[in-house]
């Protein structure tokens, strides 16, 4: 018996939605069977919290007296520099980005204290920030500095605006060489001392609709505790990724760009974020909400860290110079019991991705939903699907004579 | 036995007495030594861990602090900052003594303050500056 989004949307908002979270659901239809828990259940909230690079927020700071021309100039929120490719007062803020005098790595490895991620979250914290601009002046915009404070209740729009979020499934990072390096994927001890990974595994949005049949542009989403939404595929999307029997990618398959009100969202679930010897990035903060319309979406629903494998790479050789292969493959469930075999060695695990929050956002987004304060909506185009072809290509290198 | 984790700290003019030699052999205590910094020209500092019978370790504590040597538990030096901490686990293959372990079951870090021998390894691995040595 199949339901439809309105019928869900119309209990949602009379209080009476049943909701679970995507590892409650787990244990629910191993106790009723799916064709029950398909009838009862309405809508299952997956969720993920971690570090998200492709991340950044767009400001629109209003017009001083006389007026300036952001736009061709350069513009510094608190020393770290922003896009000034837009209009006048319209700037862009990446997670990643570093205060000009940021020694990097020129001492290996680098500090990375303050960056684009910090600023966000202080500006979300509702901390004043200092913002620094020169322009070149025009007849209409005549303005050639501005030093001023500014803070988040006062800009115009403020919208976060991530180009990829939200990873179905990574890789888990280990070091072969005999040195400890410093990467994205965290400190990683030589000689296989330490495997890092990174997702929520079973609580994972995009692990919980594996085809995407229900998350799409338009889906309404929580980010960074505030409502926000899916707006394209992410970057990378990768749908033709190999997956398990079940639909499972084995590697990084699906992405998604999101977007919301960053005056809505708070410093809980958007945290500016350090890698030692790396760089400076943004941990966003998604709960993705799944309506079980059918049967079908529900056994998508039930899948369990056991059951979700990812490939061990070499992060000292073989990623950075792109050699595709894997050490082997393991699964969730044997990475969060702390200790797998690599190459015969018991290597200790770490997460990069935090569980506990992903759980904490995962039974937020379920009370919202409960209360009749978070409706869902039918995504007005899908993402790309694994029968599109769509692939992760490598740059094709065309050097410049 | 008792066994105590000490950070201690000695000015310049104790900085030659050979405090580790005298601990064991006049008080009969087993010394380990987690950590030194010790120059000429500053304050030297060491991390021990110092096990006796309770007399014997009283009287060694006593012949330090009357030689001038400042002594602090070492639990006081680490700080874990909760507020900042997101429970990602990252810091925790990284910890040689298990001071910093994961509850499996609520995927939630603890920080045990005895174990910490304050090397330090988990300060640049934690991504949203949650630990603080103070060394």
């Amino acid at each position: 018996m199949a339901k439809t989004l309105a019928e869900i949307n119309e209990k949602i908002k009379k209080g009476k939605a049943v909701v679970v979270t995507a590892e409650e659901i787990i244990d629910l239809v191993d106790e009723k069977g799916i064709k029950k828990a398909a009838q009862e259940v309405d809508v299952v909230t997956s969720a993920t919290f971690g570090p998200m690079c492709s991340s950044g927020i767009y400001l629109s700071i209003g017009h001083s007296k006389p007026k300036i021309k952001l736009g061709g100039g350069k513009t510094y929120l608190n020393e770290v520099p922003v896009y000034t490719g837009f209009a006048a007062v319209d700037i862009y803020l990446g997670a990643t980005a570093l205060p000009d005098d940021d020694p990097r790595n020129r001492v290996h490895p680098g500090e990375f204290r303050y960056g684009g991620g910090h600023v966000i979250e202080d500006l979300v914290a509702g901390k004043d920030v200092k913002l620094v601009a020169t322009a070149y002046g025009t007849d209409c915009y005549p303005r050639r500095s501005l030093e001023t404070w500014i803070n988040l209740k006062d800009v115009n729009e403020a919208v976060l605006f991530n180009p990829r979020n939200a990873y179905q499934n990574y890789n888990v990072a280990v070091n072969l060489s005999p040195k400890v390096i410093y990467t994205y994927m965290g400190i990683l001890q030589p000689n296989l001392g330490n495997a890092n990974y990174c997702s929520a595994g079973q609580l994972s949005p995009l692990l919980n609709d594996p085809y995407y049949k229900t998350i799409g542009v338009g889906t309404r989403i929580l980010l960074g505790g505030g409502v926000g939404y899916v707006v394209w595929q992410g970057t990378q999307h990768n749908p033709t990724a190999p997956r398990t029997e079940k639909g499972v990618p084995r590697s990084a398959a699906g992405t998604i760009a999101v977007l919301g009100d960053l005056k809505q969202m708070s410093p809980e679930w958007l945290k500016g974020t350090t890698m030692t010897g790396y760089g400076v990035t943004l941990s966003v903060g998604i709960g993705v909400p799944i309506p079980i319309l059918n049967e079908e979406m529900l056994l998508y629903t039930t899948v369990k860290d056991e059951e979700i494998l990812a490939q061990i790479v070499d992060y000292s050789e073989a990623y950075p110079k792109g050699k595709s292969g894997s050490l082997g493959e393991i699964s969730y469930a044997q990475l969060k019991s702390g200790k797998i075999a690599v190459q015969g060695k018991e290597v200790p695990t770490g997460s990069l991705s935090s569980y506990a929050k992903a759980r904490k956002i995962a039974s937020l987004l379920k009370d919202w939903i409960k209360k009749g304060e978070f409706l869902l909506t039918e995504p007005v185009e899908l993402l790309p699907s694994a029968e599109s072809g769509m692939t992760f290509k490598p740059l094709k290198e065309r050097p410049i004579k | 036995m008792l066994k105590k984790r000490l950070v201690l700290t000695f000015p310049q003019t104790v900085v030659e007495e050979p405090i580790t030699y005298r601990l064991i052999k006049d008080y009969d205590l087993v010394v380990n030594i987690l950590r030194a910094r010790i120059s000429r020209e500053e304050e030297g500092r060491l991390i021990m861990e110092i096990s006796g019978e309770k007399e014997a370790l009283d009287k060694g504590l006593n012949y330090l602090k009357k030689i001038g040597v400042a002594i602090q538990p070492l639990a006081k030096d680490v700080r874990w900052l909760e507020d900042r901490c997101t429970h990602c686990t990252v810091c925790v293959p990284l910890c040689p003594t298990e001071a910093i372990v994961v509850d499996r079951e609520k995927m939630e870090i603890s920080f045990d303050k005895d174990r910490c021998i304050v090397c330090g390894a988990c300060i640049p691995a934690c991504p949203y500056k949650a630990v603080e040595i103070l060394f």
